[in-house]
């Protein structure tokens, strides 16, 4: 029964792959022109500035001392914890809540971790009169919406309003900093957590990899059949011939070629800055002055 | 099948497996299965904020109790929000889905309602209890639109996939037995700002 159905499986998947690669083209595109026109007009992302650093002053409220000054206490948060935070200065929020630009600013970059979601945010937007600290789904236990809203009303807001926006910034960034810092135990084990993983996961298998596999795959499958072949008794080998059992059907479970590849995170040591993967869900809180 | 054309045979099946992935033999399960998580994050925010409500009410009932009709509104909201039955079927039962955002959508309206009308009260705004829980209950609030917003997202991408080519190949080769799966509508009440007659005259949106 079982052995039929993954024949059937097998016929479609002939006709799925074998169609002639004109008809194919014709269809994809008929359902591309469809699809644009039924496509709701959900959410439209704003356009964000690139990461340029931990640092990205696209408002220009900061000195180059300032910067200096700030991206050290920031680096050394990610060698120490291997959180990342980064410092964003917008000039407009493009008519967005700052909520909702602060979480999808947060999945562009891929700030944090990839699986610890280690990433936060500070986001100024000074033409809005806005700031928010954006934090990642894994650090919203340690940085929780209270204590964020605590350190935007005692620690940045202060500033902000006497127009020290570097004051503000760098007061927000020390107190994020001695948070995600205070319980040291914890630190340790967060970033324990990534470092391992790091380590294990770094083999990247590409395409050739991938091709590779499957060649001794090929030769595996090979050197079975030639063993059962000369294993097999004349008539076992007569009912092989008139093709009942033997089939050997690979099933269609096994994970997507993405799934070989495993992202590098690069957290951001030497010259460059990247995300590592973080992902973010809606944690911190916002103010405005 | 002779013996000759075994091997090439055999050849033909592994290749082609090794094209069958970037063909999307997994997309429809791999796309349910990010919907389906998409969901629980849904009814996990729910439930926070279903938890923030017991707290938050006593908070107010202290300095407010003149206002027992809001509070009422809010914990007999909570109470209806909590009781609907979820089906296993859920996902591809837009009536339930309906029954479910109507319950959740009455405990988000009053709950704003509460908020406005706590406002007025020096005392109530001023205290730090309140406003902790204020702004746990917005951080909630944020948490559930962007829940929503990934499930509506993941949700489409699954839905697409079982209408499009190959996408519809798969589903009636392999998959049958997958359906659509129902999807929110943004309600109205959720986008305009929360409304309150208290004989005064609302504020302009």
């Amino acid at each position: 029964m079982r052995q039929v159905r993954e024949h059937a499986a097998w016929t479609a998947i002939d006709v799925g792959c074998g169609l002639s690669a004109a008809s194919v083209r014709i269809v994809v595109a008929a359902i591309l022109i469809l699809l644009s026109f039924v496509q709701p007009g959900l959410a439209a992302s704003p356009t964000f500035p690139a990461l340029t650093g931990r640092i990205v002053d696209d408002a220009n409220i900061l000195s180059a001392y300032d910067r200096a000054e700030i991206e050290t206490t920031l680096k050394a948060l990610d060698v120490k914890a291997t959180d990342q935070l980064v410092v964003v200065t917008v000039k407009s929020l493009q008519g967005y809540p700052i909520e909702d630009y602060g979480y999808q600013l947060g999945r562009f970059w891929k700030i944090g971790q990839a699986g610890t979601n280690n990433g936060a945010l500070l986001i100024v937007a000074p033409n809005d009169r806005k700031v928010r600290i954006e934090v990642g789904r894994g650090l919203e236990p340690i940085l929780t919406d209270t204590t964020t809203k605590l350190i935007i009303d005692n620690a940045i807001l202060p500033g902000f309003r006497r127009g020290d926006f570097p004051g503000g910034i760098k007061a927000g960034v020390r107190d994020i900093t001695a948070t995600l810092l205070g319980d040291a135990e914890e630190v340790k084990q967060r970033a324990k957590s990534v470092r391992k993983r790091d380590t294990s996961n770094d083999i990247e298998i590409g395409p050739l990899g991938f091709f590779l596999f499957w060649v001794a795959v090929f030769f595996f499958v090979m050197w079975v059949q030639t063993q059962q072949a000369k294993q097999l008794s004349p008539s076992a080998q007569a009912r092989r011939r008139r093709g009942d059992g033997g089939v050997i059907v690979v099933p269609g479970g096994w994970g997507s070629s993405g799934g070989w590849s495993s992202g590098s995170s690069d957290g951001g040591g030497g010259g460059g800055f990247s995300g590592g993967g973080g992902d973010f869900g809606g944690g911190g809180s916002s103010g405005s002055w | 099948m002779t013996r000759t054309l075994r091997l090439p045979a055999l050849l033909l099946v592994i290749t082609m497996s090794a094209f069958l992935a970037g063909c999307g033999v997994n997309n429809i399960p791999t796309y349910e299965q990010s919907a389906k998580a998409a969901w629980s994050e849904v009814l996990n925010q729910y439930k926070r904020r279903s938890d923030l409500i017991g707290n938050l009410v006593e908070t107010v009932k202290g300095f407010a109790e003149q206002e027992k009709s809001v509070l009422t509104q809010v914990t007999e909201a909570r109470s209806k929000a909590t009781s609907v039955q979820i089906p296993a079927d859920i996902l591809t039962n837009p009536e339930a889905m309906k029954k479910f955002q109507e319950a959740q959508n009455t405990l988000g309206g009053a709950l704003r309602q509460l908020m406005v009308v706590s406002e007025r009260y020096p005392d109530v705004k001023s205290g730090a209890n309140f406003l902790a829980l204020q702004n746990q209950l917005e951080g909630t609030e944020n948490r559930i639109s962007i829940s929503r917003r990934d499930y509506i997202q993941a949700v489409k991408t699954y839905n697409t996939e079982l209408v499009t080519f190959p996408g519809r190949l798969w589903k009636w080769a392999m998959y049958g037995g997958n359906k659509e799966m129902a999807s929110f509508d943004i309600p109205a009440e959720e986008q305009k700002a929360p409304k309150v007659d208290f004989g005064t005259v609302p504020k302009k949106p």
